[in-house]
């Protein structure tokens, strides 16, 4: 009896049928989403005759560790110690993501709280650079990287990461939500618009930040260099990875191996940074 | 927001001495500007990065696109020369704009449904349970580059996943050439490209369900609304229109890009081009052949297409509940 009370409380208007075809609907596409990136996890664990089986098989019947025995003994060979592929992603991925908070923050923060001259024009701007991709300013951005000789550096890839305009939407649109009051207190007790937003806002914006953070992550966790960056020691794991995974019917193992490692990165982030990351995200809508 | 009128255009610049003559247009604004000093200040280098990466790049490439220019000779101006060419001698770009248009025109509005359906349904469900399905669903788009497990499953000999089922079924009994054959190359892409398609649109989807004033839907059932159909049209939808605007931006810019997965399923060049998209042709001309004006054209062309396409969805959208 209670129970049936709990479920009419819980929501209006819910048709069993309904609910019923709307949830076997969602199984079937999350299904869909996820078999690839099952199959993807088990492969990584399949010895080679497994991963070759006809019929073809989803799950691993005798798990092993040996692709990962492989991959490290084929990390040994490589020409340039893998350890230095980590290395550069890792430097690449942390730089980027730590100073694109920084910077995107200190923009967004007037632009959600002042009313300065000019300040339309550089928010439309941003929003109209959503609308297109990197794709279309490749060329002269070739050129332009030349020019201030940061081809064939980390840097090329790294500083304009730095103004990836997405973040600085996000951001922006998180911060307008804080009240004024906050800052007007902080005024009235003497803080320097510097130390407001270093002191008052930033803190306040965190689950921004965890946003800025996941999606600009994935963005440079996977980089090949953008065509930049030509040197080999200074070449990312994505690349390195994608030379594993191409390696052909001998490497299938080792190539699941490294792709396993790969993406558990990201998505582990994703789990732990979910509800802050559907926080801000909550913020995101364009308005007239 | 009436009385916003009547409020001073910049309300917290301090008006100093009274002086007797009205202020120009100009001093106001001069005003204006030294008074918000620290906001140009903390903007400085994100804009500063951002004009040289972004805005320059976009003004450099329309104006590469009226010269000849091949990287070693300074840009000749040559006029509208290579948009005609491009329009009217360049075949393969014809082909492109077809896929890149078809691309679009079935990911986008596709991806962009799936997003929203996704998390509509999914917004029904115990939090624990949302928040699996929410993973479940954006995993594949933050997961990097394992589109290559696609290439597994669409592998053309019979130890491909979708050969090895289909014959193990009795269905074929040749294994099919899935990559290789121009029929089924474009299907397979925008399969690919729909399963990756689930981002950060879908998670704005997510947000904005969630933040729908719970109070709307009781009023609504009160005031006669009868089943979840009524429901999401009558209250979730006009509820959550900034979300809806910002999920198209993002849904519709990522489907005129496509060119990864279909150089890394198709190859590059693909088979007889079927799978040659606009910025596969781009990076053809741009990376390959040197022809930096040509292609200038193309990502000009590219650039007015996405960001036409998106302010027309926009104006759309806005008159959606009105």
């Amino acid at each position: 009896m209670n129970f049936t009370i709990q479920l009419r409380k819980k929501r209006v208007n819910r048709s069993f049928a309904g609910s019923f075809m709307l949830f076997a609907f969602l199984a079937v596409a999350g299904a869909f989403m996820a078999l690839p990136l099952v199959y993807a996890i088990n492969a990584a664990f399949k010895p080679l005759d497994e991963i070759f089986l006809f019929p073809p098989t989803l799950f691993v019947r005798n798990p092993t560790m040996s692709n990962f025995v492989d991959l490290i003994a084929l990390l040994g060979n490589s020409w340039v110690p893998f350890s230095r592929y980590i290395f550069n992603t890792v430097f690449i991925t942390g730089m980027g993501v730590a100073g694109h908070v920084i910077l995107a923050s200190a923009a967004a923060y007037p632009l959600a709280k002042f009313n300065f001259p000019g300040k339309t024009l550089l928010f439309t701007t941003v929003v109209l650079s959503l609308m297109f991709t990197p794709q279309v300013t490749a060329i002269p951005n070739y050129m332009i990287m030349s020019w201030i000789g940061f081809i064939d550096t980390y840097w090329a890839v790294i500083v304009p990461a730095f103004a990836f305009p997405l973040g600085l939407y996000l951001m922006k649109q998180f911060m307008e939500q804080i009240p004024d009051a906050l800052i007007e207190a902080a005024k009235i007790d003497g803080a320097s618009e510097y130390r407001i937003f270093w002191q008052i806002i930033m803190p306040n914006v965190k689950p921004a930040w965890m946003t800025l953070i996941i999606l600009l992550f994935q963005l440079l966790w996977g980089t090949d260099g953008n065509g930049f960056i030509y040197s080999e020691q200074l070449k990312t794991l994505h690349y390195a990875s994608s030379q594993i995974i191409q390696g052909g019917i001998a490497r299938a193992g080792v190539g699941a191996a490294v792709a396993l490692i790969l993406m558990s990165v990201p998505i582990t982030l994703f789990v732990f940074s979910q509800s802050r990351i559907i926080e801000t995200m909550a913020t995101s809508g364009l308005k007239d | 927001m009436s009385d916003v009128t009547l409020q001073e255009p910049y309300p917290d610049v301090p008006t100093g001495r009274p002086s007797i003559r009205p202020e120009s247009w100009w001093s106001v604004k001069r005003q204006a500007i030294k008074a918000h000093k620290h906001a140009y200040i903390l903007m400085a280098p994100y804009m500063l990065l951002f004009g040289m990466f972004t805005v320059l790049p976009v003004i450099m490439s329309i104006v590469i696109s009226f010269t000849y220019f091949n990287m070693l000779e300074f840009p000749k101006f040559i006029g509208w020369q290579n948009y005609s060419k491009l329009f009217l001698e360049d075949d393969i770009f014809l082909i492109a704009v077809k896929n890149t248009l078809l691309f679009a025109a079935i990911t986008g509005p596709l991806s962009y449904l799936a997003c929203f359906i996704f998390a509509w349904i999914i917004n029904d469900l115990r939090p624990k349970l949302r928040a699996f399905m929410t993973l479940v669903f954006y995993a594949p788009s933050i997961s990097g580059n394992v589109y290559f497990i696609w290439l597994m499953i669409f592998s053309g000999d019979r130890y491909g996943i979708a050969n090895g089922l289909l014959i193990n079924w009795g269905i074929i009994l040749e294994p099919i050439q899935w990559l290789k054959t121009e029929a089924y190359i474009l299907a397979i892409i925008i399969l690919v490209q729909l399963w990756l398609s689930l981002g950060t649109g879908f998670l704005a989807f997510i947000a904005g369900l969630q933040t729908v004033n719970k109070t709307l839907y009781e009023a609504g059932a009160v005031d006669g609304v009868k089943n979840r159909w009524q429901e999401l049209w009558f209250i979730t939808l006009p509820s959550m229109k900034p979300q809806l605007m910002f999920g198209a931006v993002i849904q519709l810019t990522s489907s005129f890009a496509v060119a990864d997965v279909s150089i890394y399923l198709a190859g590059f060049p693909s088979v007889n081009y079927a799978a040659e998209t606009i910025v596969t042709h781009l990076m053809d001309f741009g990376t390959i052949r040197f022809e930096m004006g040509f292609a200038s054209a193309i990502a000009t062309v590219l650039f007015m297409l996405m960001v036409g396409t998106n302010l027309i969805v926009q104006r759309l959208l806005r008159r959606v509940g009105e």
